[in-house]
């Protein structure tokens, strides 16, 4: 019995060992720091209250200034300088600046497909959601080798030629500031906001 | 006579003796001389010698103005385009990823920018809007902070003989150092019915994204500095916006304008691109945030393993938060187990992990999977196909993995038998 009593106590000790050791072995690292202590906004907030109300830095951009660089499109027209595009006018220019990279019709290539094919790959016609962007994303980024060169009747006529190309508006159909905003795109209506919110749920 | 014989016996004895101790002498100073030019051990000369190169008996290069690299070890974008090219994941120690190795995505070359000509305007729903130059912009408390920069356009897959770098080598990880924009949007005066941003650089592209405010607002920088230095010219020298967790595209480079507004522009850049085909034919946009993904750097293609123990290494991240764990399998997804996480584990941050392996030498397939602090797990290619009846597109971030062979070969697993 007393033999048997030695073994437990030995065992009860090791045991007893073990568990402390491993105890020991298994302090979290984060004990004892403050939590969040790794992340990059640690004592921000302390430290933005030490900041002045205004720190002024900088130069007022007045309004001519502003008007320069602003130059997006929203799709409710918001940016459209004044004026008229044509299909027929846009066809001359597309043919000297543009075709050799889109295509006479727009799908040959080599660059992207502006107007729809049998191939159903992504264009204005098939994919844009909105008409406006076509201005905006042609004055802005179009033609590729010389960005920022065409003139906003230029880029009315494109546009114009651009749809119609793809069969939502008439040839003679013109496209001004209050027009453009009004196409309702084919794509427009298959657009969802995006739906993936974390957690466990794959979409 | 016969002593004569004797002799010359002995002789001839002699000389066959001296011929096979000069044949031994030989056939050991050319075997010497061979396992010298065959093993890789380093010679230890105990003389003077200008032939054997030992670094411990010359005078080193002098000190430099600017570091570089060994030319034993010296690793290179993986060019894809002439707008892009990919960072080598495989090729990196740690997680930050070398300036000049970070990926690159542009849509008209990189711009040779002035900073003494360079302006950034913020205008639109504020009270008072501001033109900025890089000195400005320098003078506002300052924050850096350690995250990716991941293309949501980061999955190519289709042949075994691919790096991990040409599967998923458009992130990339960096301290960048800027300004919040709430900190200049707050003397700016923010209107109240400002719900959106518009960045712009001034690079051929006049590349424009919008984002909502309030999500950006919290966290976003305007960045001048990556890993200790000005940003190069490739990420958007002299400055750039930084949205941790978000798709690369929105964080434009070369920022020249950013406008507050109440809807978004709907650029080219969220609507013919930047947007992905999911279920009942519909399409996704402003799909900003970037899920969270994994990928083995070691074993992978083009490395050979051998038998035994190894350290199996990779990253993980998530543009949600921190990575929570990540799992490992060395058994084609039979079991899983979780691997190590380098510490500390940064929110929305390149996370390393290890997992130590004693390979058997038998054919395997090893595979990783991150699961992020929203309880996000990274999803199989098949998967991802079905929630979305896509077989491709942005935010494609599926698990994937190598496969062992018996000869300790490593090739990219098939994705769509995972
Ligand atoms: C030198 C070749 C070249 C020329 C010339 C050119 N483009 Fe492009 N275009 C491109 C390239 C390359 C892209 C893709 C750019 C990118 O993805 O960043 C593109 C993209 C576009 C797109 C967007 C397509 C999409 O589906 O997203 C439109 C629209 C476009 N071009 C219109 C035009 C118009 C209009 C012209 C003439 C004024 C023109 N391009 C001239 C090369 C060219």
């Amino acid at each position: 019995m007393t033999k048997h009593g030695a073994v437990y106590f030995v065992i009860g000790i090791a045991l007893i060992l073990l568990i402390c050791c491993d105890a020991a072995d298994k302090v979290e690292p984060s004990a004892g720091r403050r939590q969040g202590e790794t992340d990059w906004s640690d004592g921000l907030v302390t430290y933005q209250e030490t900041w002045p109300d205004k720190f002024g830095i900088g130069r007022h951009a007045d309004k001519s200034f502003i008007a320069k660089w602003d130059i997006d499109v929203r799709p409710d027209g918001k940016g459209l300088p004044d004026g008229e595009g044509s299909a027929k006018n846009g066809a001359v220019i597309y043919r000297q600046k543009c075709a050799s990279c889109h295509g006479a019709n727009g799908y040959e290539g080599p660059e992207d497909k502006l107007v729809t094919d049998s191939t159903g790959s992504n264009t204005i016609g098939n994919y844009w959601p909105y008409a406006t962007t076509i201005f905006d994303y042609v004055r802005r980024s179009m033609p590729f080798n010389a960005p920022g060169s065409l003139t906003d009747q230029e880029v009315y006529d494109i546009t114009a030629y651009l749809l119609y190309l793809n069969g939502i508006i008439k040839e003679e159909y013109k496209i001004t500031a209050t027009t453009l905003p009004q196409i309702e795109m084919p794509a427009k209506k298959r657009y969802i906001s995006d739906d993936r919110r974390g957690g466990p749920e794959v979409r | 006579m016969s002593e004569g014989k004797e002799y010359l016996k002995e002789i001839r004895l002699l000389v066959r003796w001296l011929a096979v101790t000069v044949a031994i002498f030989l056939a050991l100073a050319v075997g010497l001389v061979i396992y010298q030019h065959t093993s890789n051990h380093v010679v230890e000369p105990d003389f003077d010698s200008k032939i054997t190169v030992d670094p411990s008996k010359v005078q080193g290069k002098p000190s430099s103005e600017v570091g570089y690299r060994s030319k034993f070890d010296s690793p290179k974008r993986i060019a894809t385009y002439a707008t892009a090219s990919r960072t080598p994941l495989e090729d990196l120690q740690g997680t930050i990823t070398p300036s000049d190795l970070h990926f690159e995505r542009h849509h008209a070359g990189i711009p040779e920018i002035n900073p003494e000509q360079h302006e950034l305007l913020i205008h639109g729903l504020v009270e008072k809007p501001i033109r900025l130059k890089l000195s400005d912009l320098k003078k506002y408390p300052s924050v850096s902070r350690i995250c990716f920069i991941e293309c949501s356009g980061n999955f190519r897959y289709g042949k075994r003989e691919m790096t991990p770098g040409e599967v998923c080598g458009l992130t990339s990880q960096s301290e960048w150092t800027g300004v919040l924009l709430s900190t200049i949007l707050r003397d700016l005066g923010v209107k109240p019915e400002a719900k959106w941003l518009l960045a712009e650089g001034a690079d051929g592209a006049l590349m424009a994204r919008s984002v909502p405010l309030q999500e950006a607002l919290t966290e976003a920088i305007i960045a001048y500095g990556q890993n200790g230095e000005a940003i190069r010219p490739q990420q958007g020298y002299p400055m750039r916006l930084v949205i941790p967790g978000f798709e690369g595209n929105t964080q434009i480079k070369w920022l020249r304008r950013i406008e507050v507004t109440d809807k978004p522009v709907m650029t080219r850049e969220e609507t013919s691109k930047y947007t992905e085909k999911v279920k009942d034919g519909k399409i996704r946009m402003f799909s900003l945030v970037m899920d969270a993904r994994s990928i083995i750097t070691y074993p992978a293609y083009p490395k050979k393993i051998e038998k035994g123990w190894q350290e199996l290494r990779g990253i993980a991240w998530s543009g949600r938060g921190k990575v929570a764990k990540v799992l490992v399998s060395t058994d084609n997804g039979k079991t899983w187990k979780e691997a190590h996480l380098q510490g500390p584990v940064l929110e929305k941050a390149h996370t390393a992990f290890k997992f130590m392996w004693n390979w058997d030498g038998k054919p395997t397939r090893v595979l990783s999977k991150a699961i992020d602090e929203t309880g996000y797990v990274q999803p199989t290619y098949n998967q991802l196909v079905r929630a979305r009846e896509s077989k491709a597109g942005y935010h494609f971030n599926p698990v994937v993995g190598w496969d062992i062979e018996k000869t300790g070969e490593v090739y990219l697993a098939d994705v769509e038998g995972i």
